[in-house]
């Protein structure tokens, strides 16, 4: 491999791991919000118990999260010292934002934890509002850099030379709120599926009717529900997201699409793959004149094809399949609501069989690869640029080489973490079972969030 | 010139700030390791009362760090991330380690010991991977080919200048954290904890003072320009060991409000400050006004006038929404004797 590609390869890996906490990490608190606030209205221990053991779930991600975001962070300016240069001069304010954003996540992150027990239920109800605003606003500002790769605003860049910086222009770059409201509005259809599949998962192991089965019922429901609703909000996003494809980054969509020849009335291809000798789309069932219409809303929209463009400026075509894979976990994920919907309230169905409920275990997997293929299909289909039309991403890398050990070891690390972490969250709730919690919530005067054994 | 010195005052405040809440919170980690097998003292209890909650909140500092490095000096972007590859991802793996292992340790009790180890361990080296920065960016290590900056990575571990910051890294680690957990302990009336805290700083101070020297004597080989500067400052150098002797009266001396109890660690940790404080500036007054001597200057380096501006104003207005947090953090978790006089 060369420099670029280890290079590449390596921010990638740290990326999709670290993707995975980030994403489960601002998900999660909103779950714990839920839960909190139906304990307020309900008085059901249940709900208190949920949050505390979700609170300790991502007390323990944190422990992962936190460090692996510090090595995207830092990575950034390792690895690619020539974006940063550009970033750090137009882009600054997410980045600086989104260390406030941070500090109000870890503050009262940690008084939610680590003082529950002595903050009225007002305050730890803010608290945890402050935890979740802080996460999303972290998410939103990050995100709200890849916006910017995409669709750079705020300069003049005239002879390789950055004029009229207005750095606020850059933050409202044209598609930061259509961006960054699609990882907002996933990150939570992944928190909560994620949650729904363990909640599954447990259901199948307890005997129907049993105390701990309709304890984490409860969850899988409030899962269901919040999961099948971000879902939609998603779906309704990314078509706004394809259309600024269309608009700002034409390639990229023709590639999304595998999508060749300049036409109106263009045929949306669903599956199949892109032959690169051909140039054009194999197996693919294709919908006449979808394509024109989702792009701009008339069937008489001309969409770019890839053939208008310099070959050696394609993002990869691969990239297709991804975009492909993303749509379908994503159209899944809205339906297994509804059907779970008319299961219970139109056919009065009472029990879930076991295969609908191994149905429910794939769910939260299947959200968290959505979410790592639309991240990899937003990142290579940008390829070969990191600022689209502005950097070439082989321009924005280290000159340092020998980046193949360094590799290595990051990955080490991250399989060591990877399973360490999984044990450590199976050790502690071995250890602390539901009716551990759900018996120190009915004793009043008990620590319950800081219990710990 | 006035906003870029404005912009390295932030950036090396930021520096300032890091360095001492990490050296307290690494050190903490560390003693919590130390002292894992003598339960009886309550040692470990008290370094990890102190650490559990904060040590997000101190990490948060070294990105808070990276970023200002970078939005306000982003000229200095390209040669600091190709000069430093090898360095930062050897603390950023570590750190990594260290903070995932310090969560595990809290959460699966059965494997504490193996875990506070590893936590403990990795943290005590970070301290001295971390300061390598400052000789690194003194410029004796870093070679220009083929207009690129490559870091000298033999003449960098051959260098007894290096040396002599990592071990007062090390050492400053172990001494600030014991001065800081020597309060904390007070404050929540561990006395057994307390006097081993205030041993341990009696020690570590004079070693401390000894390493600090032997950066000031190698430096005057190494780095003669850099040693020359901070001599034109030698009243601040000097003031800034007369608080280290206000440290040692902390350390030695009563309290003449509580009559029976050795020590005013209180004393001693806000005077260590202050010792650091100065210190720090003397040596990134005479950097200036170099990032990287000789070829990056604060001003080569310097962003957008408009993007500073924007910066600096969300500086402003960050903070000061921020500090109610902070301050109900400190608050809740260093001044609330619920909190800090709890059992276990």
């Amino acid at each position: 491999m060369d420099d670029l590609l280890i290079a590449r390869s390596l921010f990638g890996t740290t990326m999709a791991f670290h993707i995975i906490f980030a994403t489960i990490g601002v998900g999660l608190p909103l779950m714990i919000l839920v839960a909190e606030l139906l304990y307020q209205k309900t008085k059901d221990q249940d709900y208190v118990v949920m949050a505390k053991r979700w609170t300790k779930t991502f007390a323990i991600l944190l422990g992962v999260g936190i460090p692996t975001g510090t090595i995207a962070a830092v990575q950034l300016s390792l690895l690619w010292p020539g974006f940063m240069q550009v970033i750090g001069r137009i882009m600054p304010l997410p980045f600086q934002i989104e260390i406030y954003a941070f500090f109000v996540e870890a503050l009262f992150m940690s008084i939610y934890v680590y003082a529950a027990e002595r903050l009225a239920p007002w305050m730890r109800i803010a608290s945890l509002v402050l935890v979740a605003l802080g996460a999303l606003a972290s998410a939103v500002l990050i995100t709200n850099v890849h916006a910017f790769q995409g669709t750079p605003a705020g300069f003049r860049y005239e002879n390789g030379e950055f004029l009229d910086i207005d750095p606020w222009a850059a933050f409202f770059n044209p598609s930061f709120l259509v961006t960054a409201g699609h990882v907002a509005l996933s990150a939570y259809v992944v928190g909560a599926f994620v949650v729904g599949s363990v909640a599954a998962f447990k259901m199948r192991k307890h005997a129907r009717g049993s105390r701990v089965y309709l304890f984490h019922q409860k969850a899988l429901m409030l899962s269901l529900v919040v999961g099948g609703i971000f879902a939609f909000f998603t779906a309704l996003n990314g078509h706004a997201s394809a259309q600024y494809l269309h608009e700002y980054q034409p390639e990229k969509l023709a590639a999304a699409e595998g999508l060749f020849e300049t036409q109106s009335h263009a045929p949306l291809a669903i599956g199949g793959f892109t032959d690169p000798e051909t140039h054009e789309i194999k197996w693919a069932i294709e919908v006449p004149w979808a394509l024109s219409f989702l792009a701009g809303n008339s069937f008489d929209t001309v969409v770019v094809g890839l053939n208008d463009f310099p070959e050696e400026q394609w993002p990869p075509l691969f990239v297709h399949t991804l975009f492909n894979a993303m749509v379908g976990i994503g159209s899944i994920l809205i339906l297994i609501p509804i059907l779970v919907f008319i299961w219970k309230k139109i056919l009065k169905k009472k029990h879930y069989p076991k295969f609908m409920l191994w149905i429910f275990v794939a769910t939260g997997p299947l959200a968290v690869l959505a979410m790592e293929f639309g991240w990899i299909f937003a990142c290579t289909g940008r390829q070969p640029w990191v600022i689209y039309r502005i950097l070439s991403t082989a321009e924005s890398a280290t000159t340092a080489t020998n980046l193949g050990i360094l590799f290595i070891l990051f990955i080490t690390v991250y399989i060591i973490l990877g399973i360490a972490v999984v044990l450590v969250l199976l050790y502690f709730f071995r250890k602390n079972t539901e009716m551990d919690d759900i018996r120190r919530a009915e004793k009043k005067g008990t620590p319950l969030f800081s219990s710990n054994s | 010139m006035a906003d870029a010195l404005i912009a390295i005052t932030v950036l090396w405040g930021f520096v300032f700030i890091y360095a001492v809440m990490a050296t307290m919170d690494f050190g903490a980690g560390f003693w919590s390791m130390v002292y894992f097998n003598k339960e009886k003292t309550k040692a470990t209890n008290v370094a990890n009362r102190y650490l559990s909650p904060t040590w997000e909140v101190t990490n948060t500092f070294i990105v808070a760090l990276v970023v200002a490095l970078y939005s306000l000096f982003p000229g200095a972007a390209f040669t600091l991330g190709t000069i430093l590859i090898i360095p930062g991802s050897a603390i950023l793996l570590l750190l990594a380690l260290r903070s995932a292992f310090l969560v595990f340790s809290n959460n699966a009790k059965e494997y504490r010991k193996p875990l506070t180890y590893i936590s403990g361990i990795t943290g005590i080296i970070i301290p001295g991977l971390l300061i390598s920065v400052l000789p690194i960016t003194q410029g004796a290590f870093v070679d220009y080919e083929n207009g690129g900056a490559n870091l000298n990575l033999v003449g960098l571990f051959t260098s007894p200048n290096v040396y002599a910051f990592i071990g007062f890294a090390i050492s400053s680690t172990l001494f600030l954290s014991s001065l800081l957990l020597a309060d904390f302990s007070k404050a929540s009336q561990e006395m057994d904890a307390y006097k081993v805290y205030l041993r341990n700083g009696k020690i570590l101070g004079p070693v401390t003072l000894v390493m600090a020297l032997l950066i000031m004597l190698t430096l005057e080989n190494e780095a003669g320009w850099l040693y020359d500067r901070m001599m034109e400052d030698f009243l601040l150098l000097g003031i800034s060991v007369a608080f280290f002797f206000l440290v040692g009266i902390g350390l030695y001396g009563s309290s003449p409000f509580q009559k029976g109890v050795q020590g005013m660690p209180r004393l001693s940790v806000v005077a260590a400050t202050i010792q650091y404080l100065l210190a720090g500036y003397v040596y990134g007054k005479a950097h200036l006004p170099y990032i990287v001597y000789p070829d990056i200057t604060i001003q080569s380096a310097f962003t957008d006038p408009n993007s500073f501006r924007a910066v600096f104003i969300t500086y402003i207005v960050g903070f000061a929404i921020l500090f109610p947090g902070f301050f109900y953090f400190w608050s809740l978790f260093m001044n609330d004797k619920r909190y800090l006089r709890q059992k276990g």
